[in-house]
């Protein structure tokens, strides 16, 4: 028997694997066992009810997918009435995901879901989505700074900060996170991108841009999750276009100590499960006893302190 | 039309094994004409409990010429747990469904499903009618086979550009439907020949509901002649979608209920909706 525990701060989870918001949902109870996940990640609540993005909302690229959905939201109280209950019926963790335009805005529905039944609440300051301009929090750490600020004295719960590859300062946004009081950093969210239909010359998406995600974006965030993890104190989970077991055994050499699988249950709505068993045959067979040997056994011993921190390629 | 709630809040139970996910085998893949294809499936008994109008979410293969990512939606056009067998009537469009034409006998297949809402028969409705134009007739084929199970009388009005892509007249009317076949090439297509034909067949012998799918004329049409003769109806939608479990937001579409504009997943909560609250789009 290997051990799958990991902890994120004071929480400690029962395996590594756990879903990324959006990706979802109540719905996926009809086709795997909820109880064999790490723990659960809500998609991104808001306080006031949202419509949403006009559609088309997805698009596929070669091997990926982009997506405009831009956080429909049935609001705090419906969430709180109807899907905590829900998930609290298992025993796994509850990570629920929050956003809005401000961080007043951020700090109030912080406070509204630091509620009995919530283990953690996730910081969606990255979605690329929501603001006018595409721009997010997360996009500067002057901003991440003043936001988390906020939130972190607005609740007591864990807060678990999703960074976003559409910045050029990664590790300074992660700084700022860290230092506003984040407990851990989620590694990353969706990278802004755009497709057009040649034949009609229209925008692929209706709101004309979205994010990327699924096995292309892999690189980039393992990159970032790489970057974070080397430079903060606190855990970093691993998040982009895992899709086999060897990709979550990347994130873990590069330093996350947990993962979140996304695009990926799309394909297969099973891969969670699937990919928890196959972890555990991976570690058997290399002899490797605990979860923990492997985070952050990463190999760069002879690189230049110079080449981890570079925004750019030589 | 309510919403069907498929699951409670606080059950926590395990897979609660509606939906699976499964590997199946292809019996055959043969053309219907230039255009359509219809694939056969052998399928699991854990799959083949389906109702009318839902849908498989299918893996299509990724093929040397062709590397579909996500799954593609399509609507079930036959399912039978004695045979084994789940059916699917496709037109070759895109990269998903042009890998698709490319599986023979004995290759494998994922699939999810079944999916969604399906078309409702309530009991006391005896004389249905359907209306159904080129791959819309993939959707509607299996309400054929539950009239003909429930004993009630069914007329299918198939609309085509020509008679050569005018698909499943035979297995309709196998099912014991009357069929009237209307198309562009000898100009009997047009919606007030539709209006006239669906009017006559209300004076004649009663309709107590009409189902149709996808198209917004047909759509309108019904709307108009269901308001004036208080004659309920059911459409089947589609929309992209990306995972078709109800996770993603990606499949809405906007519906009026009672002068409310609400949006609502095309997978979960349709992809069968009351024709008076669905939208042109």
């Amino acid at each position: 028997m290997v051990d799958l525990t990991t902890k994120i701060g004071s929480l400690t989870l029962a395996n590594p694997i756990m879903p990324a918001s959006g990706t979802f949902s109540e719905d996926l109870s009809e086709v795997l066992d909820l109880h064999q996940l790490g723990a659960h990640v809500t998609k991104t609540i808001t306080a006031e009810k949202r419509g949403g993005n006009p559609t088309p909302r997805v698009c596929e690229v070669r091997g990926s997918m982009l997506n405009s959905i831009g956080i429909p939201s049935k609001g705090v109280q419906h969430f709180i009435e109807n899907t905590i209950p829900f998930y609290n019926a298992y025993d796994v963790p509850l990570v629920v995901s929050i956003s809005a335009n401000s961080a007043d805005e951020f700090a109030r529905i912080c406070e509204q879901v630091s509620v009995p039944g919530v283990a953690a609440i996730e910081v969606n300051i990255s979605c690329p989505n929501i603001e006018e301009d595409g721009k997010a929090f997360a996009m500067r750490p002057s901003t991440t700074t003043a936001v988390m600020e906020k939130l972190r004295s607005a609740s007591d719960l864990p807060l678990w900060a999703k960074l976003s590859p559409n910045t050029g300062e990664t590790i300074e946004v992660a700084l700022a996170a860290e230092e506003a009081g984040a407990d851990a950093l989620v590694v990353a969210n969706t990278l802004l991108s755009m497709a057009i239909d040649i034949h009609t010359r229209k925008p692929k998406l209706g709101n004309l841009m979205g994010g990327l995600s699924g096995p292309s974006l892999k690189p980039i965030a393992l990159r970032m999750a790489y970057q974070c993890a080397k430079s903060v104190q606190i855990p970093v989970i691993g998040c982009g276009g895992i899709s086999t077991v060897e990709d979550i055994v990347e994130y873990l050499i590069a330093g996350a100590t947990a993962v979140q699988v996304g695009t990926a249950t799309f394909i297969n709505p099973n891969i969670m499960v699937t990919l928890l068993g196959q972890l555990e045959s991976y570690l058997e067979t290399q002899n490797i006893a605990s979860l923990s040997d492997l985070v952050g056994s990463v190999r760069d011993e002879d690189a230049a302190d110079s080449v981890v921190f570079m925004e750019t390629a030589p | 039309m309510s919403l069907i709630q498929r699951h409670s809040a606080g059950e926590g139970s395990p897979a609660n094994g509606t939906t699976h996910e499964v590997e199946t085998t292809v019996k055959s893949n043969t053309p219907v004409n230039g255009e359509y294809r219809l694939l056969t499936l052998d399928a699991p008994q854990s799959v083949l409990d389906c109702k009318p109008g839902q849908f498989f979410h299918i893996l299509c293969p990724v093929t040397m010429a062709e590397q579909p990512y996500l799954r593609r939606p399509m609507s079930i056009y036959g399912y039978s747990a004695e045979k084994g067998e789940l059916q699917f009537l496709y037109k070759v469009t895109g990269e998903g469904t042009r890998a698709l034409a490319t599986l023979t006998k004995g290759d494998k297949l994922n699939v999810l499903g079944p999916l969604g809402v399906g078309f409702t028969i309530q009991d006391d409705w005896q004389n249905l009618l359907l209306l159904a134009r080129g791959v819309g007739l993939a959707t509607l084929a299996p309400l054929a086979q539950e009239a003909q199970r429930l004993n009630r009388k069914l007329v299918a009005i198939c609309s085509a550009r020509n008679e050569d892509v005018l698909m499943s007249i035979d297995h309709f009317k196998a099912l014991g439907a009357e069929v009237i076949t209307v198309t562009d090439a000898q100009g009997t297509s047009d919606l007030e020949n539709l209006r006239e034909i669906i009017e006559n067949q209300i004076a004649d012998h009663g309709v107590d509901v009409m189902y149709t799918c996808g198209s917004n004329r047909m759509l309108k049409l019904l709307q108009e002649i269901g308001a004036k003769h208080d004659i309920p109806g059911e459409i089947a939608l589609e929309q992209q979608m990306a995972c078709g479990l109800g996770m993603c937001q990606c499949c809405v579409r906007s519906f009026n209920r009672n002068g409310t504009i609400t949006q609502e997943r095309v997978c979960r909560e349709g992809p069968v909706f009351g024709i008076e609250e669905a939208m042109a789009w």
